[in-house]
C-alpha cells in the first residue's frame, strides 16, 4: 500500500540516501561527463587550456540558455519548437533597432521584448486553443517567426554590433580565466533550479506534467502556468539572442537553426521525459556541459562534424533506451492485487 | 442524394478544398499564367516527393507517432543508390529505385524497432535518427556530391520522363495514394491503424498487436522516404549530402493543414492530399504573384496556424451542434 502511494507521489524532490542517489540518472550522467572529460584530456593535451576551454564553453552556452526553459516546457509535457526562430527574430530586431537608433540599450530591450512577445503568442494560442498540442502550434510559429526574420533581413545581414565595446564584452569579458557569460549562465541555472525544485510554481509544473487533469481538479491554474512557461521560454530566447549578437556581431536569417533540437537533446540527455512530470534540473545542467564538451573534444580530435552528428544521435537514442531499462530494474511491477 | 451532398459539404476536406480553390483563384487573379498546364505540371513534379511522403507521415500520425527523420532517410537512401550507380554496381534504373526503397525500409524498421521495443518516445527517437541518418549520408559519401554524369542515363531519363504526357514521378505518387487510400479505408490492417491511434488500450484488449502495427507504419513511412530518395536524386540529377533538410517540417505541416490530429486516429488521404497541394502551391507560386519571395516562410507559418485554429473552431462547433441535437 505504502509502496503504491509513494510511486504515485510527485517526484519533485527525488529520494535521498546513498543507494537512491547512485541509482539516479544524474549519477550515470555524471559518470558520462567525467568519462568524456578524462578521454578528452588523454587524447588531446590542449583540452585543459583554460582559455580555449572557456571560449568553447561560451559558444555552446548560448544554445544552453535556451535549454533551461525548454526543461520547463518538457516538464509540463509540452515542447517548444519555435525557440530557434525566436532567437533569430529577436537578434534581427536587435540589429535593426541598434543600427537605426545607435543605442544598444534600446536594441537589447527590443530583443528581450520581441522574445517575450513571441513566447507569449505561443502561450496565448495554446491556452485559447486547448485542443492543440504545443508541437503543432510551435511548429507553425517556428516557420512564422523565421519567416518574419527572413522578410526583414532578406538575403542581407545586419551587423556592426561588436563595435560597441561593452556589448562585445558581454560575451568576451573574463574575470581571470572565467568568462562573465559563464558566471551569468551559472547564476541563471541556479535560479532555474531553485524555481523548479524549491518553489510552489515548480511543484505545480511537476503536477501538471504528471497529470494535467488531476492538477486542474486540484485547483491549479494550468493555463496560467503554461502561459508563464512559454512566455519565459520566449524571454530566454531573447537573452540568448543578446549573447549571440554579442558573440557574432552580425545576424543572418539562418541564425539559431537547429537550436530547438539541440536544446531538446540536452534536456532529454539530462533525463527530462518528454511525456512530462519527470526529470531534475541538475541532470539538464550536466547534460548541457556533457554534450558541449563531447562536441568540443571530438572537434579537437579532428573528428569530422558528420561523424560527430552520428555519435550524438546514437548517444541520444541509447540514453533513452538505457533509462527505460533502468526503470525496468528499479520498478518491478507490483502484483495485481497488491493494494 | 441531398443528404449525401450535405454530408460532403460538412466534411473538413470540403472546406479545405474551398481554401485551396480560393488560394488558387487569388494567385490566378494576380498572375494569369498560374492555372496553365505547364505551371501545374511543374508544381506537381517538383513536389511529387513531398506529396508522396505526406501519405506515409499520415499513417505515422494516425498511430499517434511522429517521424522527423524522414528528410534524413530520403538523403541517405538517395545517396546510397547514387553512390552505387557511380561505382557501376547498379545495372539499371529500377534496381536503383529498389535499392533506395530497400534502404528506406531498413531505416524505417530501425526507427520502428527503437520506438516499439525500446519504448522511446517517437519525437526523441526520430530526432536521434535524424542526426544519425544525416551523419551516415555524409559518412558514406565522404562528404562528396554525386554529379549528373555519374548517374545512370536511364535512371535520369525515367525520373525526368513522362508516360502518357504525365511525369513518371506523378504516376508513382498517384499509384501510392490509391494504394494507401484503399489500405486505410478497406483493409483490416488499415482499420487497425486507426484503432491503435484512437485508443491504444482498447486496441490492445481487442487483440490487435499494436507493436506490429506501429512497426509496419514506420517501415512503410521509411519505404516512401526511400522511394522519394531515388525520385529526388533522379529528378534533380545529382545527390548532395544536405538534400531535403527541413523537409519533415513541410510534410508534417501538410498533414496538419490536411486535418490530421497529432494525437492520432484522425486524418484521411483526401485531406492530406489537399494539405500537401496547399503547401506546394504556397511554396511554388508566391513568386508568380509578385509578392516578395521572402514573405514565403511567414505566409506558410501563418497558414499552418490559421488552419489548425480553424480546425479547432469547427470541431467545437460540431460538438456544440451534436449536443444541441441531443437535448431536443
Amino acid at each position: 500500500m505504502e509502496n503504491v502511494i509513494r510511486r504515485r507521489s510527485i517526484d519533485a524532490n527525488p529520494p535521498r540516501g546513498l543507494k537512491a542517489r547512485i541509482m539516479r540518472w544524474e549519477f550515470a550522467l555524471l559518470l558520462l561527463f567525467i568519462g568524456v572529460n578524462v578521454i578528452n584530456m588523454n587524447l588531446s593535451p590542449n583540452f585543459l587550456n583554460a582559455h580555449h576551454l572557456f571560449t568553447n564553453i561560451n559558444t555552446f552556452l548560448v544554445n544552453g540558455l535556451v535549454a533551461l526553459p525548454m526543461a520547463y516546457c518538457l516538464l509540463l509535457g509540452e515542447i517548444d519548437l519555435s525557440v530557434g526562430s525566436t532567437v533569430v527574430l529577436s537578434a534581427t530586431l536587435l540589429g535593426i533597432v541598434f543600427n537605426a537608433t545607435e543605442s544598444m540599450v534600446l536594441g537589447i530591450l527590443t530583443a528581450l521584448a520581441v522574445g517575450t512577445l513571441c513566447g507569449a503568442l505561443n502561450g496565448l494560442i495554446l491556452i485559447k486553443f486547448r485542443e492543440l498540442s504545443a508541437m503543432i502550434v510551435t511548429l507553425g510559429t517556428m516557420i512564422l517567426y523565421r519567416g518574419l526574420a527572413e522578410r526583414i533581413l532578406g538575403a542581407e545581414a545586419t551587423g556592426g554590433m561588436r563595435t560597441v565595446e561593452w556589448f562585445a564584452n558581454l560575451f568576451d569579458a573574463r574575470i581571470g580565466p572565467v568568462p562573465f557569460f559563464f558566471i551569468f549562465f551559472c547564476v541563471l541555472a541556479g535560479v532555474f533550479w531553485f524555481v523548479m525544485h524549491k518553489t510552489v510554481f515548480g511543484r505545480r509544473m511537476f503536477a501538471i506534467g504528471a497529470n494535467t487533469q488531476a492538477a486542474r481538479y486540484a485547483g491549479i491554474n494550468v493555463e496560467r502556468t503554461r502561459f508563464t512557461v512559454f512566455t519565459l521560454t520566449g524571454l530566454m530566447c531573447g537573452v540568448s539572442a543578446v549573447f549571440f549578437t554579442s558573440w557574432m556581431g552580425s545576424v543572418r536569417n539562418n541564425v539559431g537553426e537547429g537550436y530547438e533540437l539541440e536544446a531538446i537533446a540536452m534536456c532529454v540527455l539530462g533525463g527530462m521525459s518528454t511525456a512530462g512530470g519527470k526529470g531534475t534540473f541538475p541532470g539538464v545542467i550536466i547534460a548541457i556541459f556533457t554534450l558541449g564538451l563531447l562536441r568540443f573534444g571530438l572537434g579537437l580530435l579532428n573528428v569530422n562534424p558528420q561523424t560527430v552528428r552520428i555519435i550524438i544521435g546514437a548517444l541520444l537514442i541509447t540514453v533513452v533506451v538505457l533509462q527505460n531499462v533502468q526503470r525496468l530494474f528499479k520498478k518491478k511491477p507490483a502484483p495485481a492485487n497488491a493494494s | 442524394m441531398s443528404l449525401r451532398l450535405k454530408k460532403l459539404v460538412r466534411t473538413r476536406e470540403f472546406s479545405l478544398l474551398i481554401v485551396l480553390i480560393l488560394l488558387s483563384a487569388v494567385i490566378q487573379w494576380r498572375n494569369p499564367h498560374f492555372l496553365t498546364a505547364t505551371v501545374i505540371d511543374s508544381i506537381l513534379r517538383n513536389y511529387s516527393y513531398t506529396i508522396l511522403m505526406t501519405s506515409g507521415m499520415l499513417m505515422v500520425l494516425l498511430v499517434g507517432g511522429i517521424d522527423i527523420s524522414v528528410g534524413s532517410t530520403l538523403a541517405l537512401s538517395g545517396m546510397t543508390s547514387a553512390l552505387l550507380m557511380r561505382e557501376g554496381i547498379l545495372p539499371n534504373w529500377w534496381m536503383a529505385y529498389l535499392t533506395s526503397l530497400g534502404v528506406g525500409i531498413l531505416c524505417g524498421l530501425l526507427v520502428g524497432i527503437v520506438i516499439t521495443k525500446g519504448k522511446v518516445l517517437p519525437i526523441i527517437a526520430t530526432l536521434g535518427f535524424m542526426y544519425v541518418f544525416r551523419g551516415l549520408t555524409f559518412f558514406i559519401s565522404d562528404s562528396q556530391w554525386v554529379g549528373m554524369m555519374q548517374l545512370l542515363e536511364d535512371f535520369r531519363d525515367f525520373s525526368q520522363g513522362t508516360s502518357l504526357g504525365v511525369s513518371n514521378l506523378i504516376w508513382i505518387t498517384i499509384v501510392v495514394y490509391i494504394f494507401v487510400f484503399i489500405l486505410l479505408k478497406w483493409t483490416k490492417l488499415g482499420r487497425q491503424v486507426y484503432a491503435v491511434g484512437s485508443n491504444i488500450e482498447a486496441a490492445t484488449v481487442s487483440g490487435i498487436r499494436t507493436d506490429r502495427i506501429k512497426l509496419f507504419v514506420y517501415a512503410f513511412n521509411g519505404a516512401l522516404a526511400g522511394l522519394s530518395g531515388a525520385m529526388f536524386v533522379g529528378f534533380y540529377a545529382g545527390a548532395q549530402n544536405n538534400i531535403a533538410m527541413g523537409l519533415e517540417l513541410d510534410i508534417i505541416a501538410a498533414c496538419v493543414i490536411g486535418g490530421v490530429s497529432l494525437k492520432g486516429g484522425q486524418g484521411t488521404i483526401p485531406g492530406v492530399l489537399l494539405g500537401a497541394l496547399t503547401i506546394a502551391v504556397i511554396n511554388r507560386s508566391l513568386s508568380l504573384t509578385g509578392i516578395d519571395p521572402f514573405w514565403q516562410q511567414a505566409i506558410k507559418g501563418a497558414v499552418i496556424l490559421a488552419a489548425v485554429m480553424a480546425n479547432v473552431l469547427m470541431q467545437r462547433q460540431s460538438v456544440r451542434r451534436t449536443l444541441a441535437r441531443r437535448e431536443i
